[in-house]
């Protein structure tokens, strides 16, 4: 693979059983591409918590992967309300998620942290009001 | 240990992968939060829940889970089984509660969550 495979995905928020397919459809590709099952999987869960969190808190966005020979680069951008304290997000159990997420079985406060957990770099930049990117990258 | 004696064990229904039945297990992750199993990430071989939307299904494949076990009687709709069939996963429902599902399992020898492994 010598070439930057570009992939970009809309996603909704309007129906949350949908959430996850734009992750499902990278995961897939990064296999098909012969992609080290240990990356694929750092890739999938970052993306995937991503995805949802745009869903639940921003009424969906845009997803950005960019796979080239040595990294897996996603960029999530959305024009949600923003996240109004970056350290309290980060910190492992904190979660704004209503009661009606928490019943679909998430918004345990893992989210943010897993996606730093699973990549080797992340950058997150906020706007209150505006919305909020976060760009993550998984080295192959 | 394989799902057909996981099945009998639980005295599990299979709704999905029956095909897939004699696939060895070796762990388990059992949790209603799909944040949770998120957060853990290892090779599980089995997945139990008391959830039952399809975002249980795209935990799964995230994951590489290759068996759901629904506990407590839960009933997935077909769109749920569907996409487990589309993933190769199998699904496995019993009507036992999860703290006994667990346990049964665990005196079978299936592991899986200790903070030594």
């Amino acid at each position: 693979m010598s070439e930057h495979i570009i992939l970009t995905y809309e996603i909704s928020a309007e129906d949350f059983t949908r959430a996850g397919e734009a992750s499902s459809d990278v995961k897939s590709k990064l296999k098909l591409l012969g992609i080290r099952p240990d990356v694929v999987r750092k890739v999938a869960i970052a993306m995937y918590e991503g995805e949802i969190n745009m869903v639940i808190h921003a009424r969906g966005g845009v997803i950005t992967v960019e796979i080239s020979p040595e990294e897996v680069a996603m960029v999530l951008t959305d024009e949600g309300p923003g996240i109004p304290d970056v350290e309290l997000a980060m910190q492992e159990g904190y979660s704004t998620a209503p009661d009606e997420i928490r019943s679909l079985g998430f918004g345990a406060g893992m989210g943010l942290p897993n996606m730093k957990k699973c990549s080797d770099e992340m950058d997150l930049e906020t706007t209150l009001g505006v919305g909020t990117t976060i760009r993550m990258v998984v080295k192959i | 240990m394989t799902l057909a004696d996981v099945c009998g064990i639980l005295n599990a229904k299979v709704l999905v992968g029956k095909e897939y039945l004699d696939r060895e297990v070796k762990s388990a992750f059992a949790s209603d939060m799909m944040s949770d199993v998120l957060a853990f990430p290892k090779d599980y071989s089995i997945l139990l829940t008391g959830l039952c939307n399809p975002q249980v299904i795209r935990t799964a494949e995230m994951l590489d889970i290759g068996c759901i076990i629904f506990v407590r009687g839960k009933q997935p709709t077909k769109d749920i089984l569907d996409m487990a069939r589309a993933l190769g996963l199998v699904i496995l429902e019993t009507e036992q509660k999860m703290f006994f599902s667990c346990g049964m399992l665990y005196q079978a020898g299936l592991r899986g969550g200790s903070l030594d492994e």
